[in-house]
């Protein structure tokens, strides 16, 4: 890899928006991996079916987005974990069922807001290099993703008393990992993330009301300031995913699969 | 269609008759028509085996998803593991038509009371191996399954066409996946050739065993079940693959593999039922791992289906 793009120059307007790829990118690849880790271990041939389906758009949509920005495999798999982008709860590791849908909650709102704002920005023609066609796109698959993470988000916490305590554990265990996600992606200007954060967070709370599941009021941010993860400060877990995801492919060097 | 519709007016015998005369003339059976006893639980138990395969048929495939060298590659591999859950159901619904439950027919899985292809009790040590099973395993499988699509149950015959189509899909990934490896670095082509190597006989083994000593095949081909013998389809499978072997560029690991110009089919060499019956027995090299996967997976969901349970009731009772 010649120039590495995590730290390549964001002065220039191409910069700014290749900054913004990455990062939803590594979002996308990121969460696709952990949901990947389900297969064969749902709790319902059900879910087997819908969360290999989420898996494969946010899949789908990390290979456009990091296409924007070089070649997806090299950033993928060339990378080590301090270049990449992702907010890090998209690299929380799946725990309970619980825990995997509270995770989706929590990002499947960020991304159908933020998504909806980026292709109506690029609607109006404010938008930048190639994030507003596949906002446009993604935001219809985000938007099943939303509804399957309500819907789940429902029926654990108002459905037995351990589903309501396992899912409550969880809205407070990932709670501190949400503030970083309303950080500003440079790039994405045309976004009022103030506003972006306010309507998440009241999305989010009109659902856990709903499922009987109590706000915390901890704060979104853990030992990290907000914004560690798109800073290339990632959790402890992520090293080992990687370790993973990319071992294969560097033990081949220039091999093509 | 309606081939023979129970009629208290009528003898069992006569509804055994026109069950036959239904059959015979390649008619459909439906799920309201009578049936005999045997012909209901021979299918539940076909269909019921073929649904576990699938579902057990996902862990070897799924073993690899988060190693997966390449972005495009691990989208289709996900596909296709996501498509065999999807099968899987197909299947359970197909078996359901018939009277069983899903619930029954998992609890029958998990306890080894009701078996999966013997195939998935092998292990996938390399990349290369899903390749592998995309062509060879899942070629098995369609040259079993394409007959089933005019198999004399409706249900099973059309569960048997959507199945078949999205085989037939991955198992051209699969083989494109080893053309790949095959022509790549030599170490991208020995992983390859090795797990062809491996994969080749256990593949042969999956259209079950000699038809001298298949217990169910003459009564499951008189009532149009199955329409080719094990070794028909295995000697069909065969003569398939050579060609593609050599398109490949890789070998089959038998030494007696050679084309007999008289029969216009290939010779192959003496499969090793002992290791066959072994793994059925549960002495394969996965058989634990494969059961106990998956017994975990639905021990550890039982509080999620709870909570979905007691969430429809409490929204059933609210809403009147």
């Amino acid at each position: 890899m010649t120039t590495d793009p995590a730290t390549a120059s964001t002065t220039s307007p191409e910069g700014l928006a290749t900054a913004a790829a990455l990062a939803l990118g590594d979002d996308a690849l990121v969460l696709s991996h952990r949901l990947a880790e389900w297969a064969g271990h749902a709790p319902e041939l059900e879910e087997e079916v819908a969360l290999a389906n989420i898996a494969l758009d946010l899949l789908g949509q990390a290979r456009v987005l990091l296409s924007l920005v070089g070649d997806e495999d090299e950033l993928a798999y060339l990378r080590e974990e301090r270049a990449f982008r992702n907010a890090q709860l998209t690299e929380q590791p799946g725990g309970d069922f619980a825990a995997t849908i509270v995770r989706q909650l929590y990002f499947s709102t960020y991304q159908r807001l933020l998504y909806g704002r980026i292709a109506a920005a690029a609607g109006e023609g404010t938008g930048d290099g190639g994030l507003g066609g596949l906002a446009a796109k993604a935001v219809k698959e985000v938007a099943y993703h939303q509804d399957h993470a309500e819907q789940w988000t429902l029926r654990l916490g108002d459905g037995t008393e351990e589903s309501h305590r396992r899912t409550q554990a969880a809205v407070d265990a990932l709670w501190r990992f949400t503030g970083e996600l309303f950080q500003p992606l440079p790039g994405l200007d045309g976004v009022d993330w103030a506003e972006l954060e306010a309507d998440w967070l009241s999305s989010v709370t009109a659902v856990l009301d709903r499922a009987t599941l109590t706000v915390p009021d901890g704060p979104r941010t853990g030992a990290w300031r907000a914004g560690a993860g798109r800073q290339g400060l990632h959790t402890e877990s992520f090293g080992r995913m990687l370790a993973e995801m990319q071992h294969l492919h560097r033990s081949h060097p220039g091999a093509t699969w | 269609m309606t081939a023979v519709t129970a009629d208290a007016h009528k003898a069992p015998q006569a509804y055994e008759a026109v069950f036959d005369a239904a059959v015979a003339a390649d008619e459909r059976i439906e799920p309201r028509d009578w049936m005999p006893e045997a012909y209901r639980a021979t299918l539940v138990r076909q269909i019921a085996q073929h649904a576990h395969s699938e579902i057990i048929g996902m862990q070897p495939e799924a073993n690899w998803i988060t190693r997966a060298p390449s972005l495009r590659r691990k989208a289709i591999l996900m596909a296709k593991v996501q498509d065999e859950a999807g099968h899987g159901l197909y299947l359970y619904s197909a078996a359901e038509t018939l009277g069983a439950s899903r619930d029954e027919l998992l609890d029958k899985l998990h306890s080894g009371r009701q078996k999966y292809s013997s195939i998935f009790n092998y292990p996938t040590l390399t990349w290369a191996d899903v390749g592998a099973i995309g062509w060879l395993v899942d070629g098995a499988a369609i040259t079993n399954q394409v007959p089933l699509c005019r198999c004399s149950y409706g249900p099973y015959a059309r569960a048997m066409i959507r199945v078949c189509k999205e085989e037939s899909f991955h198992q051209r990934q699969g083989y494109e996946s080893l053309l790949a490896l095959s022509r790549g670095t030599p170490e991208q082509h020995a992983m390859a050739q090795d797990a062809v190597d491996r994969w080749w006989w256990p593949s042969l083994m999956m259209f079950g065993p000699p038809d001298d000593e298949s217990a169910h095949s003459a009564q499951s081909m008189a009532w149009k079940i199955k329409r080719h013998s094990n070794d028909e389809l295995r000697q069909r499978f065969v003569d398939i693959c050579v060609p593609q072997a050599k398109a490949l560029g890789l070998t089959l690991p038998d030494p007696d593999l050679k084309w007999n110009e008289e029969r216009g089919q290939h010779d192959f060499g003496a499969i090793d039922w002992s290791e066959f019956r072994e793994v059925l027995k549960g002495n394969g090299p996965c058989n634990e791992q494969r059961i106990t996967q998956r017994r975990r997976a639905h021990e550890d969901g039982a509080w999620v289906r709870q909570a979905a349970a007691a969430y429809a009731a409490k929204h059933r009772e609210a809403t009147g």
